[in-house]
């Protein structure tokens, strides 16, 4: 099988846990469009993601080859991979603040300081939260975290998106509109995504091919 | 090019003479010695536990600075022993010069391992020293003998020591003035006498104070203890502590560490009556604001102990120039006046003051030495060291006997 | 580079220690040539047997430190058991936690001056209450049994172990556990070291052990509170160095040995006691009796814990008292007239000892923090976690006792041609900084969520970018406190400083045991004040400089 040049292509992706298999997945995802993974929590997915975007835990054992645009990134260190990861919690740096956690994401080859900083204005306004450039990120509300951890990984111009169930932690009213800025913003810049999650709404919304790794069943009482 | 070389040769020759010089400083040729110590760092181990002599220490220090440009560092030491043995580390080590300690304050029985094993400076230095001249050779024949043991000039006489006992005159007026005395007056007073525990130097000094007055011909004292019948010159020694021990503090099961946790205890009222290797021990503490100025200083009939002590040099020291510089400076009439001050420390000349200029002896002789201090008059007779093998026998069979 | 620097940590730690051992066993056995010592012989053991006292001193020493180890970790988890969760707790804890920073020499001053027949709580009660206008002849300070001494090591340890203790709850589920034996009808206690117990001391294991070999060797709270008819052998073993005469040499030697065997026996019968202690308690837990006397122990353990901290925080007080007094007799609760002239007094003399514990304080912390992060840094990039096999290691510093080998290092240090140097000096302070640097930063390192990790270096960020940007400003608040354990740790050192300095390096705490010897109680006030306080000033700064850099990041503030 020949590798595309573009898009994410996974082959015989396979993680570990002392000798036995947790997850096997072979796949193309072709850019804008999303690959969603369900099973149960302790399943592997999350395991799976972290060897995609190279930051595995070495506890398990991951092989299989990972093709970025036609470039195997499996071999290379997570920093080089440009693959892009949202988790459930926004993860903003709390010792920065809003602002520098956007700067903190633009990559270093935009040297000026005036455009880094209205990219980084510009992506607030885009997700409806400018004016927030110099606010602490410990005062956000959850839903307010959660895009401007969005525009973060997005402003840091990756290649592939990964996203660990990044809608689970929360409420109902505001999963829905995160979840369709989300895959709006990464439809919008053709971005290949890998969704993991156990909930079938996710997997609905998110519009693409859905996937149960060792035909695992998914949790339907999260 | 040549030039530069010469000159190179040239400044090469003169490091090694420097350091040839160095290596054998000689006090006879004292202009000479002087140019040799000046840039030298003085490293001086002397035990740093009591304040104002570590103030009297600092004040040399910044005066050989501004006269000699010596410099003084005063490496505080809790016990004399740890320096020899750190001179000793240092020679089993293989480091023959460049030593960590230039000058060691020093007697007795420290003084005496060091010149047998070797430890110090063994050209005899300290009776070169210009300010020898002064020091009161025969009127106080332990500066040139430590302990029995002659000095050779291996050590500097810098200060007088004389066991004196003190008590608070408010409480009692009365006073044990001899051995058998003081064993009454602990019967009569439960509790309220003690001493440092040996091998505390002062409470050995007490023991062979005792032993002083208990032996019935004190002069075997002035030979090393092996070659007397040690068990039979001290039995009576033990059979006074044996009836002293359950009159005294903590019916002896405890002691005072040193003599300065001995005066803390009379300050805080739990002894009556105190003792220390120092005359002006008792004028200090009610200066200081440790003893109340009723205080006052005794001595026993029969006299008590008194000693000198001194400085010396080990073997590697670093800056021998500069630790002679120091010494003979220790024991100029002016630095002498200054330590005898009470105000400064209180301790008494090695010096003859009848034989010094007139106006250094006009500043002794007016030295007020304070309000709980006797007179060299009323000091009474001064009993030389034995022979410094008796203190470390005498420990030995203490530590038998009562300290464990 | 970093992939070594775990090796070199151990390196700079168990080398020393080593060195330092082998540079008192073979004198201990009659060889050192230098002194005439060629020939193999166990003379010197003999001789030491045969001194006076010598087997009641080793006894002593066995003896103190296993009750001292006993009570403190009784008195701990009774309190944890008892009283964790409520606000008398927090508050206990608020109290103790500044006494970690009072050394141990100021706190049994401190402690010495309280209680001695002549101190400052018979004088509050005298003669008012108890009609005495002269102490009474009680032996109480350096009693045979030593147990003023237990008591000063006891109150000192209490509020470590405690710490320690609570950095441990998090990974035992206290609070769940509790509840669940509540409701099958434990009490508090019984529940306790039913459940959690056995958890928890699996984790503070090794601080205990430390404690325990701590308290069979230690020397200044020894020689302060301590027992002299005979003394503890620590303070003998001292004495045996300090002699003039050469030959104590190789008794001190066989001495050092001996220290080494007491230690290795208190641990041994610890280890023997631990085992007991397992059966009979799995019997118990199997018996399933629901209460022993819960409510009354709890009550007295409060009693105990408050008691033993009012004690190190009065004999502070009573130190700061006697360091601005003036004529002070018994039985005055205070002094007659108060003078600052003690405090200018020093003062002249405290430049260079302040300037020497900071040069050294600061180097030694910084190294050993530099050192622990690169090996955790290292332990997160290669995915290996320090098997406890590293950690008993790392805490064997903490467990030889420092007068059987620092003696020998100092022979070894002059033998190489060494000179006493202020690096050498810093670098033997490394020893024991690093490991309470080690261990009281690694928790919180370990504890960091990776996640952030993973979410920098998706954005192209390397693992140096991640470690200085990201981990490190997180973290800085537990660098920081850690930073401040060290430099306490540094600061407490005695003998490290005063052998391998050869005393040209005098510290606040060195010059305070100096003038200790001559005890005069104004001037040990001066002295053990500026020792106590300059720990204190160091965790003030770990925990403020955090607050004042991240004043507008209320995470970052929660964190610590």
């Amino acid at each position: 099988m020949s590798v595309p040049n573009e898009g994410l292509t996974l082959k015989d992706v396979c993680i570990l846990l002392d000798g036995r298999p947790l997850v096997h997945v072979s796949a193309h995802v072709a850019p804008g469009d999303v690959l969603t993974i369900m099973g149960a929590s302790g399943s592997g997915k999350s395991t799976f993601l972290a060897y995609v975007g190279g930051f595995l835990d070495r506890v398990f054992a991951g092989m299989g080859e990972v093709y970025l645009n036609g470039v195997a990134i499996h071999d290379q260190p997570a920093e080089s991979r440009r693959v892009g990861i949202l988790f459930q919690d926004a993860l903003l740096f709390p010792h920065m603040s809003v602002g520098q956690n956007l700067l903190f994401a633009i990559p270093p080859d935009i040297k000026a300081k005036s455009e880094r900083q209205s990219m980084a204005e510009d992506a607030l306004k885009e997700v409806g939260l400018e004016g927030l450039f110099d606010r602490d990120p410990a005062t956000l509300s959850g839903g307010q975290a959660a895009r401007v951890a969005l525009i973060r990984v997005l402003l840091s111009a990756p290649k592939a998106l990964l996203l660990d169930e990044p809608f689970s932690k929360l409420d109902a009213d505001r999963r829905l509109s995160i979840r369709r800025i989300v895959f709006d913003l990464a439809k919008a810049r053709n971005l290949p995504v890998l969704l993991v999650t156990h909930d079938a709404d996710d997997a609905k919304a998110a519009g693409g091919r859905v996937i149960m790794p060792l035909e695992m069943a998914p949790d339907s009482n999260p | 090019m040549l030039k530069i070389l010469t000159r190179a040769m040239l400044a090469g020759c003169l490091m090694i003479g420097a350091a040839k010089a160095a290596d054998a400083p000689d006090p006879t040729n004292w202009p000479n010695l002087l140019t040799q110590a000046k840039g030298q760092t003085v490293y001086w181990h002397a035990w740093g536990g009591e304040p104002r002599i570590n103030d009297y220490i600092a004040w040399a220090g910044r005066e050989i600075e501004e006269r000699y440009g010596v410099e003084l560092v005063h490496v505080k030491v809790q016990d004399t022993g740890s320096v020899v043995s750190q001179v000793l580390a240092e020679k089993t080590a293989g480091t023959l010069d460049g030593g960590s300690v230039d000058l060691i304050w020093i007697n007795g029985e420290n003084f005496a391992a060091m010149k047998r094993e070797g430890l110090l400076l063994s050209e005899g230095w300290a009776n070169k020293l210009p300010n020898f001249q002064y020091v009161d050779v025969s009127g106080k024949p332990t500066v040139i003998n430590d302990f029995t043991v002659p000095t050779d000039g291996l050590e500097a006489p810098w200060g007088m020591a004389q066991l004196v006992f003190f008590n608070d005159t408010a409480i009692s007026t009365e006073v044990p003035t001899s051995m058998e005395a003081l064993l009454e007056w602990s019967a009569a007073n439960p509790g309220r006498f003690s001493y440092p525990q040996p091998p505390d130097y002062v409470g050995s000094t007490f023991l062979k104070q005792a032993l002083y007055e208990l032996v019935t011909d004190p002069t075997v004292l002035q030979q090393p203890a092996d070659e007397a019948d040690f068990a039979a010159v001290t039995e009576p020694l033990l059979a006074y502590l044996d009836k002293l021990h359950p009159h005294m503090w903590r019916s002896g099961r405890a002691f005072p560490q040193n003599t300065a946790s001995l005066r803390q205890l009379m300050a805080d009222g739990e002894l009556e009556i105190g003792f220390a290797f120092n005359p002006a021990a008792a004028s200090n503490a009610i200066a200081n604001n440790e003893l109340p100025d009723s205080v006052r200083s005794f001595v026993l009939e029969t006299g008590t102990i008194g000693n000198t002590h001194f400085v010396a040099i080990p073997f590697n020291a670093n800056a021998k120039a500069g630790a002679m510089v120091l010494a003979d400076f220790l024991m100029s009439p002016e630095a002498q006046l200054r330590k005898q001050d009470p105000n400064v420390w209180g301790d008494p000349t090695v010096l003859d003051v009848k034989a010094l200029p007139a106006a250094a002896r006009k500043s002794f002789e007016e030295l007020d030495l304070g309000v709980a201090t006797l007179s060299p008059s009323e000091l009474g007779i001064v009993l030389p060291e034995p022979h410094p093998s008796w203190m470390v026998e005498l420990e030995k069979v203490w530590l038998a006997r009562y300290g464990v | 580079m970093l992939k070594h620097i775990p090796a070199l940590t151990l390196f700079f730690l168990i080398g020393p220690v080593l060195a330092g051992l082998m540079g008192v066993l073979l004198p201990a056995f009659g060889v050192l040539p230098s002194l005439g010592g060629t020939s193999l012989t166990l003379d010197y053991f003999q001789n030491i047997l045969s001194t006076p006292g010598v087997i009641r001193s080793s006894f002593l020493s066995l003896a103190v430190g296993l009750i001292t180890t006993a009570i403190s970790l009784g008195i701990v988890m009774l309190l944890i058991a008892g009283w964790h969760g409520t606000r008398f707790f927090k508050l206990l804890q608020n109290l103790l936690s500044p006494l970690l920073s009072v050394p141990h020499a100021a706190a049994a001053f401190g402690l010495a001056f309280l209680i001695a027949p002549s101190g400052w709580l018979m004088r509050l009660v005298s003669p008012w209450a108890t009609g005495v206008t002269r102490p009474p002849d009680w032996l109480i300070v350096n009693d045979p049994l030593a147990l003023s001494m237990m008591a000063g090591l006891i109150a000192k340890e209490v509020p470590f172990l405690l710490l320690v203790s609570l950095a441990a709850l998090p990974q035992s589920d206290l609070r769940r556990k509790t509840v669940l034996a509540a409701t099958l009808g434990y009490g508090p206690v019984s529940g306790f070291f039913k459940t959690s117990f056995p958890l928890i001391y699996r984790q503070i294991r090794l601080p205990v052990l430390a404690v325990l070999a701590y308290a069979t060797s230690v020397v200044d709270v020894a020689i302060i509170l301590g027992p002299s008819t005979p003394a503890p052998l620590s303070v003998r073993l001292l004495q045996w160095m300090n002699d003039p005469e050469i030959t104590e040499r190789f008794r001190a030697s066989a001495g050092a040995m001996m220290q080494l065997g007491v230690t290795a026996l208190a641990l041994l019968v610890w280890f023997a006691a631990e085992q007991l202690a397992r059966r009979t308690g799995m019997r118990a837990i199997n018996r399933g009796h629901r209460t022993f006397a819960d409510q009354s122990l709890r009550r007295i353990i409060a009693v105990l814990a408050v008691i033993s901290s009012a004690m190190v925080l009065a004999g502070i007080i009573v130190l700061g008292i006697w360091s601005i007094a003036g004529f002070w007799r018994f039985p005055d609760a205070l002094p007659v007239s108060f003078t600052l002239a003690n405090w200018s007094r020093q003062a002249m003399g405290l430049e260079t000892p302040l300037q020497n514990t900071l040069t050294i304080g600061v180097a030694a912390t910084a190294i050993a923090i530099v050192l622990t992060l690169a090996c955790l840094e290292q332990e997160t990039r290669s995915g290996k976690t320090a098997t406890s096999r590293a950690l008993v290691l790392l805490y064997i510093p903490l467990i030889v006792p420092q007068v059987s080998f620092l003696f020998g290092l100092n022979i070894l240090v002059l033998q190489m041609g060494g000179r006493a140097n202020v690096l050498l000096v810093i670098f033997t302070h490394v020893i024991f900084v690093l490991p309470y640097v080690y261990l009281s930063l690694a928790d919180p390192w370990r504890a960091w969520d990776t996640r952030y990790a993973a979410v920098a270096q998706g954005m192209g960020h390397s693992a140096n970018r991640v470690f200085w940007s990201v981990r490190l400003p997180m973290l800085l608040t537990p660098v920081l406190t850690a930073a401040a354990v060290g430099f306490a740790v540094s600061i407490g050192q005695y003998l490290a400083t005063l052998l391998i300095g050869s005393g040209r390096f005098p510290t606040i705490t060195t010059e305070a045991v100096a003038l200790a010897s001559g005890g005069d109680r104004r001037v040990i006030g001066v002295y053990a004040l500026i020792q106590a306080l300059l720990p204190f000033i160091g965790f003030a700064a770990a925990l403020s400089l955090p607050a004042l850099l991240y004043r507008n990041r209320r995470a970052m503030r929660a964190n610590g």
